[in-house]
């Protein structure tokens, strides 16, 4: 079960920050301790930073989750850009076709509980992010 | 908050180093021009350490690693050492998680053990070198 929704743009750096920001709040509102907090906006921001990079530009859209009384925070990211065309070697740590360590994607995936891609070459790319308290 | 934005993070002497203290949940651009003015400063005053406090931050995710990692490296080829202190546990344990190691950052606890590792650091390079002139 979702509820209230919120949508950030994502087109400069600053805008990553505002992510960051929104969702540090909507996990404290979630009720997930300091360290899932701390664990999902990293991965946000990580994300945040590959749809203005990769993706050039796009949006996250928050959405605050309830299931049997269990409490979460759902991201996802959505951008119209080149797409990946290899997503097994994108999520390699070390793979990277820009100046980053390539450790963005694995590591998201690492610090979140739902991890999911969606992309084509041509079609965009959606990263949706989850974590349960 | 927003006045923040585009304004940079200012950097202090203290002694032979260079004290900076991040308060602000930093821009990738902001990041970038903190790595400019402390290249610079560490050259004009010819510092011998470099202290990064940043207790203040919430997270250090893969580009802000990546920036002190860079510090850090420019530091040394600078004759500089750099020492980042006050990381939060959450941050670090995440840190770990995310798989970033922070290449060639020196880290203590607080600011005091910080300027502790520098000043130790520095008083073995004039033991190795007296006159701080052979090569
Ligand atoms: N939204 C996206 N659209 C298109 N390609 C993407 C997108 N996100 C990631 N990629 C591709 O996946 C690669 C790996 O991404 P990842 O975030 O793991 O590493 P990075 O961004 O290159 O480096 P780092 O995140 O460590 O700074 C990128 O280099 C890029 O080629
Ligand atoms: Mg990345």
């Amino acid at each position: 079960m979702a509820t209230p929704r919120s949508t950030l743009q994502i087109r400069t750096s600053e805008d990553i920050v505002r992510v960051r920001q929104e969702v540090r709040a909507r996990a404290i509102e979630a009720g997930l301790g300091l360290v899932d907090q701390t664990k999902i906006v990293t991965a946000a921001s990580e994300l945040a930073r590959n749809t203005l990079e990769y993706g050039r530009g796009g949006e996250a859209r928050l959405e605050m989750l309830q299931d049997h009384g269990r409490r979460g925070l759902r991201i996802v990211f959505e951008d119209r850009g080149p797409g990946i065309p290899d997503i097994d070697q994108a999520l390699r740590d070390g793979f990277t076709t820009g100046k980053g360590m390539g450790l963005g994607l694995g590591g998201a995936r690492r610090l979140c509980n739902e991890f999911n891609i969606v992309s084509a070459p041509g079609e965009g790319t959606r990263i949706t992010i989850a974590r349960w308290k | 908050m927003a006045s923040d934005v585009g304004d940079r993070i200012p950097i202090l002497k203290l002694g032979d180093a260079l004290l900076v203290t991040i308060q602000v949940d930093m821009h990738d651009r902001l990041a970038l021009a903190l790595e400019d003015d402390l290249t610079n400063r560490i050259v004009q005053t010819s510092a011998k350490g470099v202290l990064i406090d940043i207790s203040a931050l919430e997270i250090v995710d893969s580009f802000i690693g990546r920036t002190l990692a860079s510090i850090a490296q420019i530091a040394r080829v600078l004759d500089a050492e750099t020492v980042v202190v006050g990381m939060r546990p959450a941050v670090a344990i995440t840190l770990v998680e995310l798989g970033l190691s922070l290449p060639g950052v020196r880290t203590a606890l607080n600011a005091e053990r910080g300027m502790a590792l520098i000043r130790t650091h520095r008083a073995d390079e004039l033991d190795a070198d007296p006159d701080g002139d052979a090569a």
